[in-house]
């Protein structure tokens, strides 16, 4: 049998260093995962799982979010309200013109507009009755509106019943009412087909319709509204409180200006113009509420699946005592150990969050899609997922890293008879 | 000029376990193995055999005394330089051969190559090499498992020697094998002495002992000389 020169020449009396290129780490990290493949896969699953949940919710939230912001975005931005402000002493009142719906609809960029003004109405009851039960509470404190035809289109009033004033019942000054679902409700009206009446103290008001929802002016629901023209005559009501003007999307901002040039040529900087950009700051609110939300949960996912991965690389490390004692034997410091560790469960992280990231996409997409829904993710949620997968599978493995490089090569060999 | 200094000096070396109740594995042992001798360990179970081979092998760091391989004291050493040492100037084989299950026979003995820092291009034709040294050379695919015991132990010795190491330590290397297989085993161990490798064998086996070429007796963690 021939055997090949066994003695290494003596370089120096300095003794050697072990160490190892970043080829050979790479490749027995490698080697040591798919030793067991089947572990390797279970490991991965758990940062999978983790990581998906975490890209799923940090996507469905920024969908949502987008979504409810889209709406509200589309009702706030487009919405204009005009008040008066209250006259300096000794000049002239600054009151909205009884024709400030029509003058402001002629705008370029107006889509609707209407007058809505709160009526006093000194303080009397509102009963859906004309027999006053002693035992029973029929007539309540509720608050009368007096509103434009207009104003119905700029709210986006949805009827549940009946219909809606119109120019004639205004002009003619009716004595005819809407209520408001909940005001409906209170005043005990179900139906308006037997020609029902409610009373506003003395004043008997037939009622024509029931409002279902609205989607400005929410405080239209629990009123009765009645028509400008009759509060004026009745209540004897000297000027529209507001305008309500809903506009073409982008139009808002300069409408805002316009606005007070149309409805009081004479005096503009006497109106207050309540101009969509407030609802920013809300809506970055909503965002910034939604995102944290969804970050605790997908952190606890994430950390769901770094216990996984540590649990499995102790477990790993535990395992392979004697394979550690053999690497030790053959020469590895305790640096080259850990790291052939750290780097297996960093890799297995890695994988995890590309996975991850690759299944909370189509969670996104899958929910989104079903919803008919936009689907909205930042770019760097799936680019950043396998570095924090990665990151996560390397803290994970620090302690099994740093117990498997503790290890004494000579009771890690015993182990591992 | 020739170099007379002992490949392995012992002096003085002891060993103790456990910090409450200590336990002395190895009591001033004085040892010299020369270049190219085969030196025979021998001892009952417990007798420090084994601690005196982690000692040699810079496994382990003897509890007080020198020890110098090759002239260089050892005693004071870094982990890293320890490390070193076993990567590039020691060979172990170990009774129950330590192979990666997962890894082909060639891939076994190529790991010994890893943590030297040499030059990885040769690396396949080398472990080849040593492969074909112990008679194992159409067999490099094979995964540990597939082989027997005798062939087991056949590829941690190409482990050993493939990185030409200036002592092979072996503890026990024939106490798992049959007869038959343990002469097999004796013979390549006999052709790398011949070929000018170090060797010292910590064993029980008085058949295994009388194989080498000089035989020390340890008795309690002592040295007593020839059995």
């Amino acid at each position: 049998m021939s055997v090949t020169p066994t003695v290494r020449p003596r370089a120096a009396d300095k003794p050697p260093v072990s160490s190892m290129s970043a080829r050979d780490i790479v490749f027995e990290s490698f080697a040591g995962m798919f030793a067991r493949p089947g572990r390797m896969l279970l490991t991965v699953l758990g940062t999978t799982i983790g990581l998906a949940a975490l890209v799923a919710t940090l996507g469905l939230s920024r969908t949502a979010g987008q979504q409810i912001i889209g709406r509200f975005d589309e009702l706030a931005a487009t919405e204009i309200t005009v008040t008066s402000l209250p006259a300096e002493e000794g000049r002239p009142s600054n009151d909205l013109p009884w024709d400030a719906s029509r003058r402001v609809e002629r705008l370029n960029g107006v889509v609707a507009a209407g007058t809505l003004t709160a009526v006093d109405v000194g303080g009397v009851l509102v009963s859906g009755s004309a027999v006053q039960d002693p035992l029973n509470r029929s007539a309540f404190k509720l608050p009368v509106e007096a509103a434009s035809p207009g104003l119905f289109d700029t709210v986006r009033a949805r009827v549940r019943t009946g219909r809606l004033i119109d120019g004639g019942h205004s002009l003619r000054a009716d004595r005819v009412a809407v209520l408001g679902p909940n005001a409906a409700a209170q005043l005990g009206v179900t139906r308006i087909d037997g020609l029902r009446s409610i009373s506003i103290g003395d004043d008997v008001f037939l009622v024509i319709g029931m409002l279902d929802s609205v989607q400005r002016k929410h405080d239209l629901l629990s009123s009765v509204i009645i028509p400008e023209g009759t509060a004026r005559r009745l209540y004897h009501v000297s000027a529209p409180e507001s305008v309500v003007a809903e506009t073409e999307v982008g139009a808002a901002s300069m409408l805002s200006r316009q606005l007070p040039l149309a409805l009081r040529p004479d005096a503009p900087s006497g109106l207050k113009v309540a101009s969509p950009e407030q609802p920013q700051r809300i809506r970055s609110g909503i965002e910034s509420d939604l995102n944290l939300l969804f970050l605790m949960l997908g952190g606890v996912s994430l950390l769901v699946g770094a216990i996984g991965i540590a649990n499995v690389t102790l477990v790993s490390v535990m395992e392979r005592t004697g394979e550690i004692g053999l690497r030790r034997a053959l020469g590895a410091t305790r640096r080259q150990i850990a790291t052939q560790f750290l780097l297996e469960s960093a890799t297995m992280g890695a994988v995890g969050g590309v996975l991850g990231a690759s299944a909370g996409m189509l969670v996104v997409t899958g929910v989104a899609a079903y919803q008919t829904w936009t689907p909205v993710i930042d770019p760097l949620i799936p680019l950043l997922a396998p570095v924090v997968g990665g990151v996560t599978g390397l803290l994970a493995g620090l302690y099994p890293a740093v117990r498997a490089a503790g290890l004494e090569p000579v009771e890690a060999l015993r182990a591992g008879t | 000029m020739a170099d007379t200094t002992p490949l392995v000096r012992l002096r003085g070396v002891s060993r103790d376990y456990g910090v409450d109740v200590p336990v002395r594995a190895l009591r001033g042992v004085d040892l010299d193995v020369e270049r190219g001798e085969s030196v025979a360990v021998v001892g009952a179970s417990g007798s420090g055999k084994t601690t005196l081979l982690n000692i040699i092998g810079c496994l382990d760091r003897p509890t007080s005394g020198g020890y110098w391989l090759d002239g260089v004291d050892v005693s004071g050493l870094s982990d890293r330089h320890r490390a070193g040492l076993r990567s590039q100037e020691i060979g172990f084989i170990f009774q129950s051969f330590h192979l990666l299950s997962y890894r082909s026979v060639l891939e076994n003995v190529m790991l010994a190559e890893t943590y030297g820092g040499g030059d990885p291009s040769g690396r396949v034709d080398r472990a080849r090499d040593a492969l074909r040294a112990v008679g194992l050379g159409d067999r490099p695919e094979a995964l540990p498992t597939m082989l027997s015991g005798g062939q087991r132990q056949r590829v941690a010795i190409a482990r050993a020697i493939v990185t030409r190491p200036r002592v092979l330590l072996c503890d026990e290397p024939t106490g798992n094998l049959d007869s038959t297989t343990t002469a097999g085993i004796l013979e390549l161990l006999s052709d790398l002495y011949d070929a000018g490798l170090t060797i010292l064998v910590i064993t029980h086996d008085r058949g295994v002992a009388a194989w080498a070429e000089r035989s020390v007796h340890i008795v309690d963690g002592q040295i007593r000389g020839e059995p």
